[in-house]
């Protein structure tokens, strides 16, 4: 099925998308010039509108500053991915704007950390916005964000047991059809 | 509501006096004794389903501290043990009466992981329905907010008059407010032919109710008297603190993924954004009531322009059985071909957001290759305003607190996934 769809006809692209697809590529470049040795790659997503940058650990900071510098004020999405055979944790951040020019596209920040200690540092004196959704990727995947001022369970219940629900490790655990959980025996 | 009339530490005074000394220009002083911690929630019927904690003096909120997570339902952890098909009305649970543009939005990710598009007419439907349970979803909101403020005849209008929409969009999907109408490559079911006179009706009514609702609403001087000038949000704190929907409309911000970033027939249709200057809890109200009014424009030329043609992807359509497609003939349903069990979408990844009534919502799907998503991460609009709480609220008497809270449009169950 899949490989069947994707060779599928391609829809119709309208003029004003190809225009918008040619600011996403100019503006790939022009990050690529401010970031420079900064980063690792920059990759354009034309399906998603977004511009993919790896960044090592240690210019994550570095690379935040610059980016909200040219107008990415606010993130969407702070989440961590969790790819269990390489021993690493991707902490990918979605970042947007609100102005005219650049709200179409979105900037995806990306950072490999080490899965047996992850730990990053925090954003938030950069992007506020962040706040709640750091304290969401460190209860689910165990990152670590230094200096982030109020590091503590934010959608876990206090009760709850086991470390990092978010990690692919983490089995749910499952009834088989037909079995009743009976608490008061 | 419940009181903890134990003063605090003076540790915790301690780590308090920070933020007083920000409060003082607000006239807050810093006699640490006189702080009461107050704990509204999570069993309060109008808070829903979380905690806020707020730390009075007098009856002034020196800080507030939202603890979401009652409703947390693991989504993002049960779709990666699902297939791509039952993550569909996974989606739509949490946030009820908005559950459309959360289904746009998810098949939208995977359309673009498949690598396929909905014909026109599909794209229209889904249009249509998103609007219904937008407007839908506004006027729960205003109830809500209503008796928060305790003016119960708008609690009783907004859920009698969303009524209509969610009768119309019974009569388009065959549900009143879990549909999963959106499927990838298409839609579930055509219009019937009656619908769009249904709709005109609908909106007709509504459209004669409207100035009603500005006088029992609006210009209703007590409901005036407790919105103006409260929990004014600035436009460089929203620019800041990542706000989205008519919260950061109201603030002055002219953003709206339906222009920002157009999905479905959005480019085609006719449309406007409301967008007000003043940022406090009035203008927010207002901004829902003038986005109700631009739904009910999106609907009417949706429905104008209306292109003919297949609701369903003609890959997809080539893989029904003969059963189906007499089904999809005759009545012009569509049936979930069986390859759709085992849907496997090649290795990648794909990001898509839709405006949903409360605003943007963001979906990440990352695929392996398998029939099951490697990882699919959601953000809703109100798990984003969530940080409100914590900025808007200190500073304003505890009376404020229900106005603004409803003003934020704030539903828990979206928040927490």
């Amino acid at each position: 099925m899949a490989s069947q769809s994707a060779t599928g006809p391609q829809a119709q692209q309208s003029q004003e998308r190809l225009q918008a697809i040619k600011a996403l590529d100019e503006l790939a470049s022009r990050l690529k010039n401010i970031l420079g040795s900064l980063t690792g790659s920059i990759t354009v997503d034309k399906k998603s509108m977004a511009i993919n940058i790896e960044v090592d650990k240690s210019k994550l900071l570095d690379a935040a500053k610059i980016l909200r510098g040219l107008g990415f004020e606010h993130v969407k999405s702070l989440t961590g991915v969790d790819h269990m055979e390489t021993g690493i944790i991707e902490l990918v951040i979605h970042i947007g704007s609100y102005r005219k020019g650049l709200r179409r596209f979105m900037v995806i920040l990306r950072t490999k950390l080490d899965r047996k200690d992850p730990r990053a540092p925090t954003l938030i004196n950069i992007w506020p916005s962040s706040e709640l959704q750091e304290r969401e990727a460190w209860e689910m995947f165990g990152i670590v964000f230094e200096g982030h001022p109020d590091l503590r369970r934010l959608l876990l219940p206090e009760e709850f047991e086991g470390l990092w629900p978010g990690r692919r490790d983490f089995a749910i655990v499952t009834r088989k059809a037909g079995e009743v959980e009976e608490p008061w025996k | 509501m419940e009181v903890d009339s134990k003063s605090i530490s003076t540790q915790a005074i301690e780590e308090l006096s920070k933020e007083l000394i920000q409060q003082r220009e607000l006239g807050v002083t810093e006699e640490g004794e006189r702080l009461i911690e107050l704990q509204i929630g999570p069993t309060h019927p109008g808070s829903g389903h979380m905690r806020i904690r707020v730390w009075v003096d007098g009856d002034i909120i020196v800080r507030c501290d939202p603890d979401i997570g009652f409703v947390f339902r693991t989504i993002e952890k049960l779709s990666e043990n699902r297939i791509y098909m039952k993550t569909i009305p996974l989606v739509e649970r949490p946030s009820l009466l908005d559950t459309t543009p959360m289904t746009i939005g998810y098949i939208n990710a995977l359309e673009k992981l498949m690598g396929i598009e909905p014909p026109p007419r599909a794209k229209y439907l889904r249009t249509i329905l998103a609007e219904l349970t937008r407007i839908a979803s506004h006027l729960y909101g205003i109830g809500i907010f209503a008796i928060f403020l305790g003016h119960s005849t708008g609690f009783m209008w907004g859920f009698g008059d969303r009524e209509l929409f969610v009768e119309l969009a019974n009569q388009l999907s065959g549900a009143r407010i879990t549909y999963a109408y959106v499927i990838p490559g298409g839609v579930r079911r055509d219009m019937p032919q009656s619908f769009p006179d249904n709709v005109e009706k609908a909106l007709r009514y509504f459209e004669k109710r409207l100035p009603d609702w500005y006088k029992m609403f609006l210009n209703n001087p007590v409901v005036e008297k407790r919105l103006r000038e409260v929990g004014i949000l600035r436009k460089n704190d929203a620019a800041k603190l990542g706000i989205t929907g008519p919260n950061l409309r109201a603030s002055g911000i002219e953003y709206d993924v339906r222009i920002a970033d157009p999905y479905e027939a959005y480019d085609e249709l006719d449309f406007m954004v409301p967008v007000a200057d003043e940022g406090d809890a009035y203008a927010r109200a207002l901004v829902r009531f003038e986005e109700i009014k631009q739904s009910i424009n999106i609907i009417r030329d949706a429905l104008r322009k209306m292109p003919g043609g297949d609701i369903i992807h003609p890959q997809i359509a080539r893989m029904f059985n003969p059963l189906m497609k007499k089904i999809y003939e005759e009545s012009r349903r569509v049936k979930f071909p069986g390859v759709f069990a085992s849907l496997k979408p090649p290795k990648g990844e794909a990001t898509a957001r839709v405006e949903a009534g409360r605003g943007e919502a963001l979906f990440y799907l990352v695929s392996d290759g398998s029939p099951k998503p490697y990882r699919f991460r959601w953000t809703t609009p109100s798990y984003r305003n969530a940080i409100l709480f914590k900025y808007l609220v200190p500073g304003h008497r505890l009376a404020d607190l229900p106005a603004i809270y409803g003003s934020i449009d704030y539903f828990p169950p979206e928040a927490d996934r």
